[in-house]
């Protein structure tokens, strides 16, 4: 029954577009376009310098309602207790497994509840991202070990450390890093988070926090102007 | 595909006189399409990306079979599973027994237009389970046994006073005096709501925006971030799309997505960009432990290579609707289709058929405006035609259309009797209408004069008699 399902729907395809499976030269000119993958346009606002993308991402992430904290490398800890204290936000955060964040209660401002998968009521929740993508303003998580999808949309708060070095222009940058990333397929959850979660869906009015965070805080770490890859 | 377009006309009486709907649609002039032209505005490279995503996907239609293989062969790879589906029926039956095999009791739903279309909720309430709409306009609609009214505002026509008190009467669980003015009030009442739902559901369904031939993923884009919580938290994410969906890169998503929020909502990048393949990993600490693929046909295959293939490279970002004055005046309900506005009007009749919905390539005054913010440059104007020549060539258009068309085609092939008979008709206007320029009241043109004046024709004769006196520049 499936298989037939399978033959109904590739025939279908095929009698309407008056030929048969596709040629075996036709195959290998696809085959190759999936392998390479070329680019197409790619927007003026996704190209630039180091300092110009960075300065992009800053502005677009803000312009989506996103806030920007930029802090030297050992500044994370302190930056998001900061974010803790503006916001009168619980200092009890839940915090990805990733390494890069382990001393986030290091001064004792911050207690850390979990690593790793955030509870239903957990208020806070801190995460790292792959990059971070200049021409949208968009923070790019991919899901894994250190990194769980479930935190990026269950807390109010969403807390996510970014390095400039990790800033990338456009969204083909974006996809580069992901499949340099990804050697058994890609990682199960890509998310591309630009700003707060939002509706339009009572009368066009934009309201934050829909099912996802109410509120975002980016920490971009300024880890050096030498170490882009761009 | 449930089809109620033969009602149209009558529809349409009761759109224009609901004073509910005129407020919404009022609206959505301000908001959606002003957003839409800063955004499109503001990005020089707009007009490159509509030609290069036009060519992506004429070059994907040109292969789907190829491409849908493709993509099937990845997420097998990837340990998930995809079903095809040739109609409707055989997508519902997936979907149901992924739900029974997996014991489902309740199910939430991401927004899914394909979901609609096949009309799953109904059917997966007959077989006992309960299907729970996350997006906030399809939870408002479902309560209120409803159906979308736009495809990506679903609903769009509902008031807040109105959103007010129907969750009253479906959240009983709340005090009865709570103050429920304010959009605010109203979404955090279904984010308390809907979380209850997104951790106690057994299965998730969402629908796709893109498929990728290249990963075997699925993409969807959402503001809510309802769609995420769909598919994490259920042991069974369940990806109810349609074979046209799928496009060969991940660069290629790419160039999609800049045009698809600039076009729907005037967004540069939607809230959320989910990229979603197969099943979670051995060491992954959460999503779904099942990851299942439904991909149906239900008419568009037969669409491929001729004169409507090129509806199917429709991202579905409502540009069309958001821009269309029919749709602008009569709303989405009127059209009887889940697909409203011009891109339902081309489509229904592709996808049900044209006798049901002939009324449909009719609602359109073809002042080309779809076809002007479609980025995907869609003829969709033409297409309206196309269907309009089928209507009349498969004897569907009503007699006495036919037979007014026949009389004026009989005259407009004799020069001579059709001057007369305009000059005739012409000095009969004006001087029925003499002194006012216009006449309120008509014998056989009741269907024109009930909602407007017919202006008459100056005395002096026909544009072609004054021409030839020498009256006329």
């Amino acid at each position: 029954m499936a298989d037939s399902s399978r033959e109904t729907v590739l025939n279908g395809i095929r009698t309407a577009l008056r030929r048969g499976p596709v040629s075996e030269s036709v195959r290998r000119e696809l085959d190759g376009r999936l392998a390479d993958h070329p680019a197409s346009v790619v927007p003026s606002i996704a190209r630039g310098g180091r300092d110009a993308l960075v300065a992009r991402f800053i502005a677009q992430a803000e312009a989506s309602a996103a806030t920007v904290a930029r802090v030297a490398p050992d500044g994370v800890a302190a930056a998001v207790a900061d974010l803790v204290r503006r916001h009168n936000l619980p200092a009890r955060v839940a915090v990805a497994a990733d390494p890069r964040l382990d001393d986030l209660d290091a001064d004792g401002v911050l207690t850390v509840d979990r690593r790793g998968t955030p509870a239903p009521d957990d208020l806070v929740g801190v995460s790292h991202a792959v990059a971070g993508i200049a021409e949208t303003g968009t923070l790019m998580m991919a899901s894994g070990p250190a990194s769980p999808s479930t935190l990026n949309m269950l807390p109010d708060t969403h807390i996510v450390v970014v390095r400039a070095t990790d800033v990338a222009g456009g969204l083909e940058d974006a996809w580069d890093r992901l499949r340099a990333l990804s050697t058994d397929g890609l990682p199960r959850t890509v998310h591309f988070i630009t700003g707060p979660s939002r509706t339009g869906d009572i009368e066009q009015t934009l309201q934050l926090g829909a099912h996802g965070p109410r509120r975002l805080h980016v920490i971009l770490v300024d880890d050096g102007p030498d170490a882009l890859g761009q | 595909m449930h089809v109620t377009s033969r009602r149209f006309k009558d529809n349409v009486r009761g759109a224009v006189n609901d004073a509910n709907l005129r407020q919404s649609l009022a609206t959505m002039k301000t908001g959606f399409r002003v957003k839409r032209g800063l955004a499109v505005a503001a990005l020089p490279e707009f007009e490159a990306l509509r030609e290069a995503g036009k060519a992506i996907k004429t070059h994907t239609l040109e292969h789907l079979d190829h491409y849908l293989e493709h993509f099937e062969a990845r997420v097998l790879e990837r340990g998930g599973h995809v079903h095809w589906a040739p109609d409707a029926e055989t997508a519902r039956r997936a979907v149901l027994d992924i739900c029974r095999t997996h014991g489902a009791k309740t199910v939430t739903k991401g927004k899914s237009m394909v979901a609609e279309e096949i009309e799953l909720n109904a059917f997966l309430e007959g077989h006992g389970i309960r299907p729970v709409e996350t997006d906030l306009g399809e939870y408002i609609i479902q309560l209120r046994h409803e159906l979308p009214s736009h495809i990506i505002a679903p609903a769009i026509h509902v008031r807040k006073s109105q959103v007010a008190s129907t969750f009253r009467e479906s959240h009983p669980q709340f005090p009865a005096d709570r103050p429920l003015e304010e959009p605010r009030e109203l979404l955090d009442e279904a984010r308390t709501v809907l979380r209850e739902h997104f951790l106690g559901a057994d299965v998730g369904i969402t629908g796709a925006n893109f498929l990728v031939a290249e990963t075997g993923s699925s993409v969807i884009v959402t503001n809510e971030g309802n769609g995420d919580l769909t598919q994490l938290l259920p042991r069974v994410h369940i990806v109810v799309t349609s074979i046209e969906k799928v496009v060969p890169t991940l660069e290629d998503t790419g160039t999609l997505l800049r045009l698809l929020a600039r076009s729907a909502t005037g967004q540069i990048m939607s809230s959320y960009t989910t990229v979603s393949t197969g099943p979670r990993r051995p060491d992954d600490p959460d999503g779904p432990d099942h990851f299942h693929v439904v991909l149906l046909d239900n008419g568009r295959s037969r669409l491929l290579g001729g004169e409507f293939q090129d509806v199917l490279r429709c991202i579905r970002c409502a540009a069309c609707i958001n821009h269309c004055p029919v749709y602008g005046a009569v709303g989405g309900h009127a059209y009887g289709s889940v697909y409203p506005g011009p891109i339902g009007s081309v489509l229904t009749p592709g996808l049900a058929s044209l006798e049901e919905s002939a009324s449909l390539p009719n609602a359109s005054t073809l002042c080309g405006r779809c076809e002007e913010v479609c980025p995907m440059k869609i003829p969709l104007p033409r297409m309206l035609r196309h269907w309009r020549e089928q209507e009349f060539a498969r004897h569907l258009t009503p007699a006495r259309t036919r037979w007014g068309l026949r009389a004026w085609a009989f005259a407009a092939r004799r020069p001579w009797l059709y001057r007369l008979g305009t000059g005739l008709a012409g000095r009969l206007l004006s001087r029925l209408g003499r002194g006012r320029g216009r006449l309120a009241r008509l014998p056989l043109a009741g269907g024109w004069t009930q909602v407007r004046d017919l202006p008459v024709p100056p005395p002096g004769g026909t544009f072609m008699a004054r021409y030839k006196r020498g009256e006329t520049r």
